[in-house]
């Protein structure tokens, strides 16, 4: 497909300035595996505060956009990126990018929790360990903190020395969001953080994710549209490696301008 | 309506279900109309006592619309234009079960009348009225099945044209009591019966809008146009 005819995002909201402030900005991005040309001339912002969702079918591009936002693809060979994506103004593509403070700004929650086989205490500790080096009591209190701000601590605090593993599904995803928050990110990606979990949990992480946007700026990648609709402020809907609309989510959950988007949301394709 | 189908085929069905409910009950409630209003202008005790038996088909068609949208929310999560759909589908319902109850309540003046009849020229202007509604009616039923926001919105701005009558109608009403107190009575039920007409009007302007926002996504903007007088008095509404 030649640049010519790729689709012009619809953008659907009002930004009026002043009322949201970008920290995370993207201009024409594109992403390659190898000469598979997996994102198409992406432009969006995320705005501080506020939780972006971003759908679309399988294959659509939208993981792949959120691995760029940390550099996760710098670990694969034949991946790379080109066009320029800015947190706080700094274009985090660049070489000169440190990819490990990178990721300490910016952190991310996977799709099937990844608890470390240590300790509760430990696999929060571990991270902080990376980046501070900070007395007993402090990190004492920055681990408490991170299960109370991931509404962990209560189920976990007299056991702090058993394994993550031995957490329920629910509990190993919740201790993974506390080990993300436990290094202070400023951006937390979701990439399909409930797909794993029961009802119960996953009402348990938006609850979460609720609590946490006013401190963090939040990306959530789902494919269950309903989750969408319900944590995100703005949503982004994807197809075939572009970005077709991007709007208010109220707005794209009602009445969305592209009829793809209509088309997806709606259940009729995808 | 050029919309593709569903990935799920039961989902198409629940809201080609609803839409034909809709459309059931809407020609239940022009026969209602139209029944009351020929038991009315011909002085048919039992025709009117038909209207009133009959209203009980139309509120068991509201509660199984009711039901079947209520499900289908449930089951489906509906987005977009399919809740729109749904939502429509119980606001057109609400207003068709109204329209029911409008004519219930004149084929019982029509009862409670027996044979104290005056002033049949009156009596054709009530007509004429029924008319104007059982038209705006159909084809306001016509754009829903047909998810017509033109055709809905020429029954948006008609319903002028039935208040007007509606005011005229008042007026000579008034005219017949001032004449004769023993016409009271059977002015005071004919200026009911047109004032429930009058309200069948609204209800189908109801609809309209109800069409507008199903196609739309958003209500019609600005004020409908509205000719209903009766209500202004002479003296200011306090505040």
């Amino acid at each position: 497909m030649s640049v010519a005819n790729l689709t012009v995002p619809t953008v659907s909201h009002a930004v009026s300035a002043g009322d949201l402030v970008d920290k995370i900005t993207i201009q024409n991005l594109d992403f390659f595996y190898g000469d598979n040309r997996a994102l198409k001339n992406i432009n969006i912002s995320l705005y501080q505060g506020k939780v972006t969702a971003f759908i679309g079918p399988s294959g659509c591009g939208k993981s792949t956009l959120l691995r760029i936002l940390n550099r996760m693809y710098d670990l694969y060979p034949h991946q790379r990126a080109t066009g320029t994506v800015r947190l706080d103004n700094e274009n985090i593509l660049s070489s000169s990018q440190d990819v490990n403070l990178l990721r300490a700004k910016v952190g991310m929650v996977f799709q099937k929790p990844t608890p470390f086989p240590m300790t509760i205490y430990e696999n929060i500790a571990f991270g902080i360990r990376l980046y501070e080096r900070l007395p007993q009591s402090e990190l004492d209190a920055r681990v408490e903190n991170a299960l109370q701000r991931a509404a962990l601590w209560n189920e976990v605090k007299d056991k702090l020395g058993a394994s993550g593993l031995s957490l329920s599904g629910g509990q190993q995803q919740r201790l993974c969001i506390a080990r993300t928050v436990a290094v202070r990110p400023e951006v937390i990606l979701f990439d399909e953080p409930c797909s794993a979990l029961d009802p119960i949990s996953t009402a348990k992480i938006e609850e979460l994710i609720d609590e946490l946007k006013d401190d963090y700026t939040i990306a959530i990648v789902t494919h269950n549209m309903q989750q969408a609709a319900r944590v995100s402020d703005f949503t982004a809907f994807m197809y075939l490696g572009e970005l077709v609309e991007f709007g208010d989510t109220t707005k794209i959950f009602t009445t969305p301008n592209d009829k793809r988007t209509q088309d997806y949301i709606t259940g009729r394709f995808g | 309506m050029a919309m593709s189908e569903h990935t799920a085929k039961a989902f198409d069905t629940d809201l080609q279900d609803l839409a034909r409910l809709v459309a059931e009950m809407g020609g239940l409630a022009e026969k209602a109309i139209s029944d009351s209003v020929t038991a009315l202008a011909d002085r048919d005790a039992k025709l009117a006592q038909q209207v009133v038996t009959a209203d009980a088909a139309i509120d068991i068609l509201q509660r199984e619309i009711e039901e079947k949208a209520i499900l289908t929310i449930a089951r489906r999560q509906p987005m977009a234009v399919d809740l729109r759909e749904i939502v429509g589908a119980l606001r057109v319902s609400n207003d068709l079960e109204r329209i029911g109850d409008l004519a219930k309540n004149i084929g019982k003046r029509v009862v409670a009348l027996g044979g104290d009849f005056r002033a049949p020229t009156v009596l054709r202007g009530v007509e004429s009225m029924a008319e104007l509604v059982l038209s705006a009616l159909k084809n306001v039923l016509d754009a829903y099945a047909r998810r017509d926001v033109t055709q809905a919105m020429e029954v948006w701005k008609g319903d002028e044209e039935i208040d007007a009558v509606n005011n005229s109608l008042f007026r000579e009403l008034l005219t017949y009591m001032m004449e004769d107190p023993r016409n009271i009575t059977f002015c005071t039920h004919l200026l009911f019966c047109s004032k429930n007409i009058e309200r069948m009007g609204d209800h189908a302007t109801n609809i309209a809008e109800t069409v507008y926002y199903m196609v739309e996504g958003f209500p019609p903007a600005g004020e409908r146009p509205k000719g209903d007088t009766t209500a202004l008095t002479a003296v200011p509404f306090p505040g």
